[in-house]
């Protein structure tokens, strides 16, 4: 495909429409419908039971505190909470579901018209939520032969581990109105619910793991036209960037399928990271037919009033209001502050404020620093090896004096080389301001000046005393001197 | 009604069953009797007719959310009519889901 | 008497007492599996060593002293569609042909806690789909009351190895009568308690909200202190009652069924019922009525549409449940030859491990879910369950127990109605509506009708199973003092049937 359109350009004759659909893993202890570990990865097969297996004569039992989570995630998107719902059986083939149909929601979810807030360059887009249901995760394939790709490969090997944790799938209603910023819309959408989701404590959204994964539907439509064009689905975005990538994409690639006069066929597609392009996939011309009906083994769920309060009651602070509150207590502006929001940098840069940075500090080390490394690795910033107590360390060791800016990048090098903690970083690397034996013995004389009564008790022969001054020295020079250097100083003064 | 053998076909295609051209056609009138038996359900089920699932009306009922023992992979794959470095093994998949 | 006569409450009161033991029942039950088996195929797998070593073991701890259950030591058959971790469950399918599930269900589970010992399981309808365990993949199970004749279906195995007195109790499972109809062709006992009642885990499904375990046995006590044992709140079925099993065994030694107001169900009766099945069900009323029950009739006009919405609910429903088999994870997988997709195997697979009936359940139950379907009929069949219930409550409200004959004719012969789906279907045309409104009911023996057995259905509201057991014990104990025994006993007197009694 020639990329012969200009994304601007086609902007002017085409209005896109949206449609994201976000599958949040939830992190509960057991999975969905046993008692199984929900924990990603483990030997393959080791995390099942007969019921995530689907042997013959299981039965599932809902995790409660998966439907919980499900309500919280329903409140937190402003959705109604249905009084009354079931779980529905989704029957279609495929080798890594063990019952050939998925435990969902058809009709019926839990929750359902909600939406969320996006600020996007000072504009505010709402994007409504037409629902958020429950449903399980399916096992995983690996093909073996060929390329090691779906096609052409010899055979599969199935792992069933993942087969049964629970999902949260949260679907948006179409999203209209947002011209040339479909894809950052998109990408804040799904950077909001990550947020939120963290937030909620519900999920670990790690997007490289899977536990936050994103299809996005996308449509081009003349401009100005009532009806929605015909849409493709991406699936396999698995990134913040990816997000942004794949819908500008598609958008251009549709483009140019319209300006030739084509036809868009209704088709699954898959992105590649490596080159932001999508392929065709399964074409969906002729609807599946999923056959769904209410699950027989499973009883109605009906959460009551009370209950929704309660859990209404536990919902962290909504984003909006969070966000002025930080960025009052930050002190701001509104410019800086868009920064931090818009490279999805809000959750870190509070961290490291929590682990003692400065706010402006943080901000600095995140949106500047931190961010183009993220963007020269391809990765999303919370995906970086170094976490915000690691860049609170960092930005201690140079108000301390430790190191100094430029000494800092590299001690931060060495954290994202995965050579250890910063203080680790400091000594291998031996970036430290090393003081000279000097300033070492002045700090020593002052101690001992400090304090007489323990210089005397070094001085009649209990050594063991010296272990008080060298900890007071030590302070004093904020932990950069050398212990063994400065008992040895203190003894040579005092016997 | 009137099932057809196309209509078995396709219906097959769906439930996963390999039938020919024959089976399709020797089923369908099969079908069909059986079908036209069952259709008197729609005469009485009015609009005004709740819908019902079960005999004793239960709601909410859930488990606690914690962890039990799972099999090992050795009983895991005890039933396997192929497994390979601990996972099952299948024929290849020729399309993603 | 000879061990193998007596009833399971005798065996275990004797062994109690110390004058019997568990190795000398279960070598008497083995005996005459080695005899019979041969002509009634009612077991597709028999571990004769294994039964002994348990046996031998609940002996030993009994020596010890320790304080057993009722039915320790029982010897009893398991139907094929419970897993077992010890033999294969094969529910009468090719597809399971071999398969040894790595897990017990929680009947069973519970039957080895009460120290009953298994001796084998019993043949089915292929995936429990038919009234006469002809489907089995295994080949038919055969009637001990006339070998040319069916035993009923799907538990055809458990209610011949009873009433050939193989053993003295046996596990069913009954989704539209595969207890209480192979009881009534039989001349046994046969349960089906409160949908809920008694667990389903790890009994593989067929029709999800309708599939119901329960007892058989040859005396109503038998399957009183059967259904104690199995039945009870279990948290791995959601649809489990969590309330305590009420005292059946009691409710089993009524002795008058004094102010018990019983109605007789106006629709189950008239054409397409034999002349001896209506005669025999007659007299039961009236034994009824002389131990002290009033009788009224009652009329449920919807249980007429009972048996094509269960004709569309079941299917459904199973269509489903049975799609897992797929030749991927466990059971028979065709067609693998390396050329193929995991799709054209599944195919493949399926093709060639379902027997005929159950494809047409499959192809019907995908129709009726199927877009554009679903509400012509799978809808319209929910509504039509509604409609059950309702009528079912409207009768509680006059009557304590409903009955009816269990099913409309005596025992067919085998191939009879194979060619003809819906005949054979017919033969659950009265124990449906139990099932489709989850409440409980049951079949007791009511005497013979051309040498055949013929059954009474109980029917009661959802959680009175103690009433089934009221009404059954009375009925049993009256019956019997007129036959001078049980009903199985006579089995002796019938020419041809000498090789399958005691």
């Amino acid at each position: 495909m020639s990329e012969t359109v200009d994304y601007d350009e086609l902007l002017t004759r085409y209005e896109p429409a949206l449609g994201l659909e976000v599958h949040v893993e939830l992190n509960t202890s057991s999975k969905m419908f046993c008692g199984c570990v929900n924990e990603f990865g483990g030997e393959p097969n080791t995390h099942v039971c007969p019921v995530c297996l689907g042997l013959p004569g299981s039965l599932p039992v809902i995790n409660g505190k998966a439907v919980e989570s499900a309500i919280r995630i329903g409140l937190a998107l402003n959705c109604s909470i249905a009084p009354w719902c079931r779980m529905a059986r989704k029957n279609y083939f495929y080798p890594d579901m063990t019952k050939n149909f998925q435990t969902s929601q058809y009709d019926e979810p839990i929750a359902f018209d909600g939406w969320v807030d996006l600020e996007v360059d000072g504009q505010t887009y709402r994007v409504e939520v037409e629902r958020a249901h429950m449903e399980e995760d399916a096992g995983k394939a690996t093909h073996v032969g060929g390329s090691g790709r779906i096609q052409g490969a010899d055979y599969s090997l199935i792992d069933y581990n993942r087969a049964g944790v629970p999902l949260i799938e949260i679907v948006t209603k179409p999203i209209r109105g947002t011209g040339a910023k479909a894809p950052e819309v998109a990408r804040a959408y799904v950077a909001h619910l990550r947020e939120l989701m963290k937030a909620l404590g519900v999920s670990d959204v790690k997007m490289e793991q899977g536990s936050l994964r994103c299809d996005a539907n996308i449509s081009l439509a003349p401009l100005g036209s009532e009806t929605l064009g015909t849409r493709t689905e991406t699936k396999n975005v698995n990134s913040l960037r990816s997000v942004e990538r794949a819908i500008r994409f598609e958008m251009t690639r549709q483009a140019a399928v319209l300006d030739g006069g084509g036809k868009i066929k209704q088709e699954t597609r898959h992105f590649h990271e490596s080159d932001g392009t999508t392929s065709a996939g399964r074409s969906k011309e002729e609807a599946e037919d999923y056959r769904y009906f209410a699950e027989p083994d499973l009883m109605p769920i009906a959460p009551g009033r009370a209950w929704v309060e309660e859990l209404r009651a536990t919902l962290p602070e909504p984003p909006a209001e969070r966000r002025a509150r930080l960025q009052s207590e930050w002190g701001f502006t509104d410019i800086d502050f868009a920064a931090v929001v818009n490279s999805g940098a809000l959750a870190l840069v509070e961290e490291t404020v929590a682990a003692g940075a400065s706010p402006a500090a943080a901000r600095k080390w995140w949106v500047t620093e931190l961010a183009r490394r993220a963007n020269e690795e391809g990765v999303d910033l919370d995906e970086l090896a170094i976490t915000p107590s690691q860049v609170a360390a960092v930005q201690a060791l140079i108000d301390a004096g430790t190191v100094n800016d430029k000494l800092a990048r590299q001690v931060i090098d060495g954290v994202l080389a995965g050579e250890g903690e910063p203080a680790e970083v400091v000594e291998s690397r031996g970036l430290v301001v090393v003081s000279d034996e000097g300033a070492l013995g002045a700090a020593v004389d002052e101690v001992i000046a400090a304090n007489p009564d323990v210089a005397d008790k070094i001085r009649a022969g209990k050594v063991q005393a010296a272990g008080a001054l060298i900890g007071q020295v030590m302070k004093a020079m904020r932990g950069q001197a050398d212990a063994g250097k400065v008992r040895e100083l203190i003894l040579a003064k005092l016997t | 009604m009137g099932l057809t053998a196309d209509d078995v076909a396709r219906l097959a295609a769906l439930a996963r069953i390999q039938l020919t051209e024959q089976d399709c056609a020797e089923l369908a009138p099969e079908l069909d009797v059986i079908l036209e038996s069952v259709a008197s359900v729609s005469e009485v089920a009015r609009p005004d007719v709740p819908l019902a699932t079960h005999a004793i009306p239960m709601s909410n009922v859930f488990r606690a959310d914690v962890v039990t023992a799972s099999l090992t992979q050795t009983q895991a794959l005890s039933g396997a009519p192929e497994e390979e470095d601990g996972r099952f093994r299948v024929p290849q998949i020729l399309s993603e889901d | 008497m000879s061990i193998l006569t007596r009833s399971a409450a005798d065996l275990g009161r004797a062994m109690a007492a110390g004058e019997l033991t568990s190795e000398q029942v279960t070598l008497a039950c083995l005996d005459q599996i080695a005899a019979l088996n041969p002509v009634l195929n009612a077991f597709l797998s028999v571990d004769g060593d294994a039964a002994l070593v348990q046996a031998r073991a609940i002996d030993a701890h009994r020596a010890a002293g320790e304080e057993l259950g009722p039915l320790a030591g029982i010897p009893i058959g398991v139907k094929d569609n419970f897993c077992t971790t010890d033999f294969p469950t094969t529910c009468g399918s090719r597809m399971l042909d071999g398969w040894v599930p790595p897990y017990d269900s929680t009947v069973v589970a519970r039957l080895r806690e009460a120290g009953l010992v298994i001796v084998g399981k019993t043949n089915m309808d292929e995936f429990a789909m038919g009234s006469s365990t002809e489907t089995s993949f295994f080949g038919p199970t055969r009637n001990p009351w006339d070998t040319d004749r069916i035993p009923g279906g799907s538990g055809g195995g458990s209610a011949a190895a009873v009433a050939a007195f193989m053993v003295p109790l046996a596990v069913g499972s009954d989704t539209g009568g595969s207890i209480r109809q192979p009881g009534s062709v039989t001349g046994t006992v046969g349960v089906k308690p409160t949908y809920g009642g008694v667990s389903r885990y790890g009994l593989v499904a067929m029709a999800s909200s309708l599939d119901q375990p329960g007892p058989v046995a040859r005396s109503t006590e038998d399957a009183a202190l059967l259904q104690q044992v199995i039945g009870g709140y279990d948290r791995h079925d959601s649809a489990s009652i969590n309330q305590p099993v009420p005292d059946l065994v009691e409710a089993s030694r009524a002795t008058d069924l004094a102010g018990v107001r019983v109605g007789i169900v106006s629709e189950f009766k008239g054409e397409g019922y034999e002349p001896g099945v209506l005669d025999r069900f007659e007299e039961a009323v009236e034994v009824l009525r002389g131990a002290g029950a009033e009788i009224v009739e009652v009329s449920c006009p919807s249980f007429t549409y009972a048996l094509p919405a269960y004709y569309l609910i079941q299917p459904a429903e199973l269509s489903s449940n049975l799609a897992r088999f797929d030749g991927m994870r466990y059971g028979l997988r065709a067609g693998d030859d390396g050329t193929k997709s995991a799709e054209q195997v599944m195919n493949l697979t399926r093709e060639e491990g379902f027997g005929r009936e159950a494809k047409r359940r499959i192809i019907i139950g995908t129709y009726a879910l199927s877009a554009g379907y679903y509400d012509a009929y799978y809808g319209s069949a929910q509504k039509v369950r509604s409609l059950i219930q309702q009528d079912f409550d409207k009768a509680f409200e006059q009557v304590d127990v409903l009955v009816s004959p269990t099913t409309p004719t005596v025992a067919f012969r085998l191939g009879e109605r194979t060619a003809d789906p819906m005949s054979m279907y017919l033969a659950d045309l009265c124990t449906i509506p139990s099932n489709m409104a989850g409440n409980a009911a049951a079949s007791f023996p009511a005497g013979l009708s051309e040498g055949l057995p013929v059954g009474l259905q109980v029917m009661a509201p959802p959680m009175e199973d103690a009433r089934l057991y009221r009404v059954g014990g009375v009925l049993e104990r009256t019956l019997e003092e007129r036959w001078g025994g049980p009903l199985l006993a006579t089995t002796e007197r019938l020419d041809g049937t000498k090789a399958v009694t005691a």
